[in-house]
C-alpha cells in the first residue's frame, strides 16, 4: 500500500491511497480514534484529508498518519444494519446505463438491487454519499452524463464511474438516473441530518 | 424585553455568519463557512465586549441599514464602509453607542470588500448543526438578510464595552501578498508554471462570492503527463488554488466545496484566507512561497 502523505497548505495533511478499500480503512481507523487536533475528516476516492486546528498540530498528526502505516490493516469491519431504500426504476438514462454497460433494464435493476451498498464518503452537497458495492460488483460501473442536468429532482437514483447517489436535494447533477425514491435522506431534524454517512449500508429495494 | 435588528436595506449581499462555522462535519459534505474574514469578525465582538464566537453581519459591498428595538452597542471592522448613526457619522473600529428606534446606515467602502457589524449580545439566531453562520451554498443557516428580516439580539454579555478609543486594523488598501504552500497538486503542473504561479501579478475577476474567486493572469499549464488527466475528487480547505483546465485559478473561500476535481497547485495559509476574503473584483494579488515548517513537515 501506497500511503504517500502531501501537504495542504498549513492546517492540512492529504493521505493518498491506491484503492478505495484502503481510503475505507484508514478513514474508519482515524475516525473512531482521531489523531490530537484533527477537527475534519474528508475521504474521497483516493484520498483522505485532515483537517488539524492550528499548523502546530500538524507534525504530530503526520507522524501519526504514518506510524498507523504500520499497524492498520487498511479495511474497514463489515456489517451494521442496513437501510432499506425502496426505489422505482423508471430513471431517463436507463436506456444509456444499458447501453454503456451491456445490461438489459431488468439485469440493471437486479445488480443494482441485489446488494448491499455502503457509503465510501460524502460530498457534492450535504448528504450525498458516494455508495460502493460491498461485493465489489463492477457491472454498472459508467461515465458521467457528457452534459450535466441543470436541475435534477430530489430523490434521484444514480450512477456515475464505481459509484452510485441519491441527490438528497434538488440541484445540478451530471450523473446517470436510473431511478427514484421518497426515502427523505436529508432531514435538519435530525442529527447527523444525512441518512448517507460514511460507513452506512445500504439495500435498495425495487418498489 | 428582549432586542432586535430589523433590516431596512442590503446591498448587494448580507448574511449572519459567525468565526468558528461548522468544523467537524466535512465527512457528511458540510462545509465549515463562517465569516469570510474571520479576524475582522472577531474583533468586532471584542469592541463590543462580546465572546469572540457571537454572530454579527457580514456586509459585502457596504448598502447595510437596519435599525435595533433597544439601545446598545454597535461596532464596524473589515472593509471601511462609512457609517451613519441617525444624522451622525459613526467610526469604524470602536464601539459606537445607537439609540433606540435610530437607523444605522452603510455606505460603499473605498477599499475591501466585506465590512462587519457586531451587535453587543450577537445575533441569537436559532444555531443549525452548531453555528449561526449561513451557508450560501449548502443553504444552512439563516436566509440570505432582506428588507423586513428581524434578528433576534442576545442578552447583554457580561464582559462590559471596553475602553477603547479607536482599535485600528492592517489596511486592505494596495496589492494584497498571500503566503501559499505548494501543493498538494503541484506536481500536475510544469516547474515554469508553479514559477509563474508565484511571480505573477494576478487580477480578481468578477467572479469572486463567499465560494471563492477566480483570477485573471497567465495560463498555468500542466506537465505533458498530466494534460487532459482526471484527477479523483479529493477533499480540498478554504484557501486552496484550484487549477481547472482552462488554467485560471480559483481561491477557495469560506463556502467552498467539500471536494474538488481539479488539482490544487497551492493552499494559501490559514490566516492569510482572511486577508483573501477582503479582495474586490479588480484587486491585484501576489503569493508568496511559505513553507510549513521544516518539523512539521509531512
Amino acid at each position: 500500500m501506497t500511503r504517500s502523505l502531501r501537504p495542504c497548505g498549513d492546517t492540512g495533511l492529504l493521505v493518498e491511497l491506491d484503492t478505495l478499500a484502503e481510503v475505507l480503512g484508514l478513514h474508519a481507523a482515524l475516525a473512531a480514534d482521531p489523531p490530537e487536533g484533527v477537527v475534519d475528516l474528508v475521504p474521497a476516492a483516493r484520498t483522505v484529508l485532515l483537517r488539524v486546528r492550528s499548523a502546530a498540530d500538524l507534525p504530530g498528526v503526520a507522524q501519526e498518519v504514518r506510524d498507523r502505516r504500520a499497524t492498520s490493516p487498511g479495511t474497514r469491519e463489515a456489517g451494521g444494519e442496513v437501510t432499506e431504500i425502496a426505489v422505482t426504476y423508471d430513471g431517463e438514462d436507463l436506456d444509456e446505463v444499458a447501453a454503456h454497460t451491456g445490461l438489459d433494464h431488468d439485469e440493471i435493476l437486479e445488480a443494482h438491487a441485489g446488494r448491499v451498498w455502503t457509503v465510501a464518503f460524502a460530498g457534492f452537497t450535504p448528504g450525498f454519499g458516494y455508495l460502493a458495492p460491498e461485493d465489489g460488483d463492477p457491472r454498472l460501473h459508467v461515465p458521467r452524463r457528457a452534459s450535466s442536468r441543470t436541475r435534477v429532482p430530489a430523490g434521484a437514483v444514480g450512477l456515475a464511474g464505481e459509484f452510485s447517489g441519491v441527490y438528497p436535494r434538488e440541484s445540478p447533477g451530471g450523473w446517470q438516473l436510473i431511478g427514484r425514491t421518497d426515502h427523505v435522506l436529508w432531514d435538519l431534524e435530525r442529527d447527523p441530518p444525512a441518512v448517507l454517512v460514511p460507513g452506512a449500508r445500504v439495500r435498495f429495494r425495487p418498489t | 424585553m428582549s432586542a432586535w435588528v430589523e433590516i431596512t436595506a442590503t446591498g448587494p449581499l448580507c448574511t449572519v455568519q459567525d468565526a468558528a462555522g461548522r468544523p467537524g462535519r466535512a465527512d457528511l459534505g458540510i462545509g465549515v463557512s463562517g465569516a469570510a474574514d474571520r479576524a475582522a469578525l472577531r474583533r468586532a465582538n471584542r469592541l463590543v465586549g462580546n465572546d469572540e464566537a457571537a454572530a454579527g453581519l457580514e456586509v459585502t459591498f457596504g448598502g447595510l441599514r437596519f435599525r435595533v428595538t433597544t439601545t446598545t452597542v454597535v461596532a464596524l471592522t473589515g472593509a471601511p464602509a462609512p457609517m451613519t448613526v441617525g444624522a451622525r457619522p459613526g467610526d469604524p473600529h470602536r464601539p459606537v453607542v445607537v439609540p433606540a428606534g435610530t437607523e444605522v446606515a452603510l455606505g460603499t467602502p473605498p477599499s475591501g470588500l466585506r465590512s462587519y457589524v457586531a451587535v453587543r449580545g450577537g445575533i441569537a439566531v436559532d444555531p443549525v448543526l452548531g453555528s449561526r453562520a449561513t451557508d450560501t451554498v449548502a443553504g444552512l443557516g439563516p436566509p440570505v438578510l432582506a428588507v423586513g428580516t428581524e434578528l433576534p439580539v442576545g442578552p447583554p454579555p457580561s464582559s462590559p464595552v471596553p475602553a477603547v478609543d479607536v482599535a485600528p486594523e492592517a489596511g486592505l488598501v494596495g496589492e494584497l501578498v498571500l503566503g501559499v504552500v505548494p501543493g498538494p497538486r503541484h506536481d500536475w503542473f510544469t516547474d515554469a508554471a508553479l514559477a509563474t504561479f508565484l511571480r505573477a501579478a494576478w487580477t480578481v475577476t468578477e467572479d469572486a462570492n463567499r465560494v471563492g474567486f477566480r483570477l485573471e493572469g497567465p495560463e498555468l499549464a500542466r506537465t505533458a503527463e498530466r494534460d487532459g488527466a482526471e484527477l479523483p475528487s479529493e477533499g480540498v480547505i478554504r484557501g486552496s488554488v484550484q487549477v481547472p483546465p482552462s488554467g485560471r485559478p480559483t481561491v477557495f473561500l469560506a463556502d467552498h466545496p467539500v471536494t474538488g476535481g481539479y488539482p490544487v497547485i497551492g493552499v494559501v495559509l490559514d490566516a492569510d484566507t482572511d486577508r483573501a476574503g477582503q479582495l474586490r473584483p479588480g484587486a491585484t494579488v501576489r503569493f508568496r512561497r511559505a513553507s510549513v515548517s521544516e518539523t512539521s513537515r509531512p
